[in-house]
């Protein structure tokens, strides 16, 4: 079956969406980047195709890796910035011009090492941005180095004997600190990963999107998975809805990972309740002039 | 805010920074506290807002840079304040301001370091560093102020140079003049003189737009995030697109043209006051030197007004010698000191008179050129040097009795 006029639309506004001059990307085979990239660009074509969004009005802000090149694919106002950066970068964007919607693009060095501070007081603060860490497991760029979501005894460059550092959990992590929207999805789940993007991205507030991805280059082979379907297959074997998790026994969930929204709550954004004070600030001054 | 009057004013450096922040158009700053520069902070948290400007204190240093760099991106001229330590956080995300070509203020209060040092106390030790701090070849602007109605002045010049140039501007102070109080009277601010980055003349959306295409002064117009022009900015090597390059001639070009964007205006941006007995002006003092062998004291911020004392103090000595402020630190002056070389000649010397153990110094011997004695005095103690203790040195070169 042909796909209808509707559907060509939308595929051609996707394309769109990215710089095809920009093409061939960096990626390597079997990498999942580019399904993250994709589940990215169809929650905000759906959102310009529907004339919620407008296009001139996105800004999408990276930090360093291979996750961060993302941002150089995609044809908005975009800022590849230093690594671990990204969210204060976006910070000062959406503090500047609250009405563009700030995409960060980020991966779990760029965020959870390097970045670390930025992410716990931008999720504490609650500002505005869209988060979305492309979580490899692995610090691809530099060929293969543990980040802080290396799991226990797997091996990378820098842990040749296997390692013994605990990984974080990014979502626990972003609950923590007060993110208003946190959901966890997989390449495996490509779907579904586009509905947690398109949620973040219409949430007002800090909203954190993890997607697990695989890097069969760099983690996959030196962890008895080499290429990109066998790790693949190791999502699909280890991710466990929330809702199922939920009334799993401890001994179930050992070694698994929980997909799913975690919280999805209102509370007030950040540049907003600075308008707030701009009006008070106003009013003061209006009063010390009378 | 403060109230506009044609009657002085007494304030701080630290408050004249932040009244000329906003005078020149600053609607953001992001900062970390730290002394002694914590002031401007605290000032424009209360001054912004109510010109719809916007503050925040973002997690530390290197948040705050990023923060403010953000800000300009989205197209507000923005600042940050900080002191050494914070200075050093800052310098990767400097560079990407150089590199990306963003408008941005950075205030530097310079207290005694290496490290956290004596935060109270005043030093010029982190001069090298305002030039040098980012890897890598880069542009810079740097200004240094005297004294309080200064502050206001440069805090104005510095981010007009960093707007038009599209080059980060660092506004270096000591302890003494950010605290120190003076009595000041502020221009008004509709008569004060502007600039504003360049904007592209090309419609957003144009296909021949090109983000990093430079005008005929090496600097190109400036988009800003949200006005639709969709384009890419990378502290990656890059090409007029913005798109990152790997090929060794292209990215030469770039740097080349950074750094070359400054030293054309050099002449412009590079000031400095020659000061003498009944004497103040842009110009070496006319009949200098009276007699030979004679001094010129050379020295900046806090250090020069103790050096000017110096100098009158030397003079009732009997000794031939006038200061050579700089005002603007890089550009290097080197012009000026140029000419205070010429004017004492081989027998006379330049005595460069700085908190620390000798910087700037290096830079006056290197453009003096052999064509005079150049001499460096300084203190590390935290302590500004003494009126009486650089007329001392003064005098130990030897100078002709009048």
């Amino acid at each position: 079956m042909s796909p209808s006029p509707l559907e060509t639309d939308l595929r051609s506004l996707e394309l769109s969406l990215l710089r095809s001059d920009r093409m061939p990307h960096i990626w390597c085979p079997g990498c999942g980047h580019g399904i993250v990239l994709g589940a990215i660009v169809r929650a905000l074509a759906a959102k310009i195709a529907a004339g919620k969004l407008d296009p001139s009005k996105v800004v999408v802000v990276s930090g360093i890796g291979c996750a961060a090149r993302a941002a150089g694919y995609l044809n908005f106002d975009g800022v590849h910035t230093t690594h671990g950066r990204a969210i204060a970068f976006a910070t000062g964007i959406k503090l500047a011009r609250p009405e563009l919607k700030v995409l960060v693009i980020t991966g779990d060095g760029d965020l959870a090492a390097i970045g670390g501070n930025h992410f716990i007081h931008a999720a504490r603060r609650n500002v505005g941005l869209t988060v979305v860490c492309f979580n490899n497991s692995i610090y691809g760029m530099t060929s293969g180095q543990y980040s802080p979501m290396t799991p226990r005894e797997a091996k990378a460059t820098t842990a040749p004997y296997g390692h013994i550092e605990r990984p974080f959990d990014l979502c626990g992590l972003a609950l923590a600190c007060g993110a208003t929207y946190v959901a966890r999805g997989a390449t495996y789940y490509a779907a579904r990963l586009t509905d947690y993007v398109s949620a973040g991205l219409d949430h007002d507030g800090f909203a954190f999107v993890e997607a697990v991805t695989q890097c069969p280059t760099y983690f996959g082979r030196r962890n008895r998975m080499s290429r990109g379907v066998d790790m693949l297959r190791w999502q699909k074997e280890h991710a466990v809805p929330l809702s199922r998790a939920a009334s799993a026994a401890p001994e179930e969930l050992a070694g698994k990972f929980t997909v799913g929204v975690f919280r999805d709550v209102d509370e007030p954004e950040y540049t907003r309740e600075y308008d707030r004070i701009i009006e008070l600030a106003r009013r003061q001054a209006a009063g010390e002039g009378k | 805010m403060l109230p506009r009057t044609d009657r002085p004013v007494l304030m701080q450096g630290n408050e004249a920074c932040a009244v000329g922040a906003v005078d020149a158009g600053v609607r953001f700053f992001a900062g970390y506290p730290i002394t002694p520069s914590s002031e401007i902070a605290e000032i424009l948290a209360e001054m912004l807002p109510r010109v719809g400007g916007k503050f925040i204190q973002m997690e530390d240093e290197i948040a705050s840079m990023a923060a403010v760099i953000g800000a300009s991106l989205a197209g507000m001229k923005a600042m940050t304040a900080t002191s050494g330590p914070g200075f050093s956080l800052k310098q990767e995300n400097i560079g990407y301001a150089a590199m990306a070509e963003v408008p941005c203020l950075v205030v530097q209060v310079q207290r005694a370091g290496p490290s956290t040092g004596l935060p109270t106390s005043p030093a010029q030790g982190d001069v090298m560093q305002a030039r040098w701090g980012t890897h890598g070849d880069h542009p810079v602007v740097v200004m240094c102020p005297s004294s309080v109605r200064e502050v206001y002045d440069l805090t104005v010049r510095c981010l007009n140079w960093s707007e038009v140039l599209r080059v980060p501007a660092v506004l270096i102070m000591d302890e003494v003049v950010a605290h120190m109080r003076e009595n000041v009277v502020l221009p008004d601010p509709a008569e004060l003189e502007v600039w504003e980055r360049p904007r592209p003349t090309l419609p957003p959306g144009d296909p021949s737009f090109r983000a990093y295409r430079p005008g005929p002064d090496d600097v190109p117009p400036m988009a800003a995030f949200g006005d639709g022009y969709r384009y890419h900015v990378t502290g990656l090597h890059h090409d007029e697109r913005g798109y990152p390059v790997h090929e060794g001639a292209e990215a030469g070009r770039l740097v080349e043209r950074l750094c070359r964007k400054v030293e054309r205006r050099a002449k412009e941006i590079c000031r400095v006051e020659w000061v003498a007995e009944g004497y103040r002006g842009p110009e070496p003092p006319p009949g200098f030197p009276g007699s030979r062998p004679a001094g010129v004291v050379v020295a900046y911020g806090a250090t020069a007004r103790s050096a000017e004392a110096a100098c009158a103090l030397a003079r009732a000595d009997g000794r031939e010698a006038i200061l050579l402020r700089l005002v603007t630190i890089w550009p290097f002056p080197d012009e000026a000191v140029v000419r205070a070389a010429e004017l004492v000649g081989p027998e006379g010397e330049l005595l460069v008179v700085e908190m620390n153990l000798g910087q700037l110094s290096r830079e006056v011997e290197r453009a003096a050129a052999g064509r005079t004695r150049v001499r460096h005095w300084g203190l590390v103690t935290g302590e500004l040097p003494a009126p009486r203790e650089i007329a001392d040195e003064i005098n130990r070169a030897g100078g002709s009795r009048r």
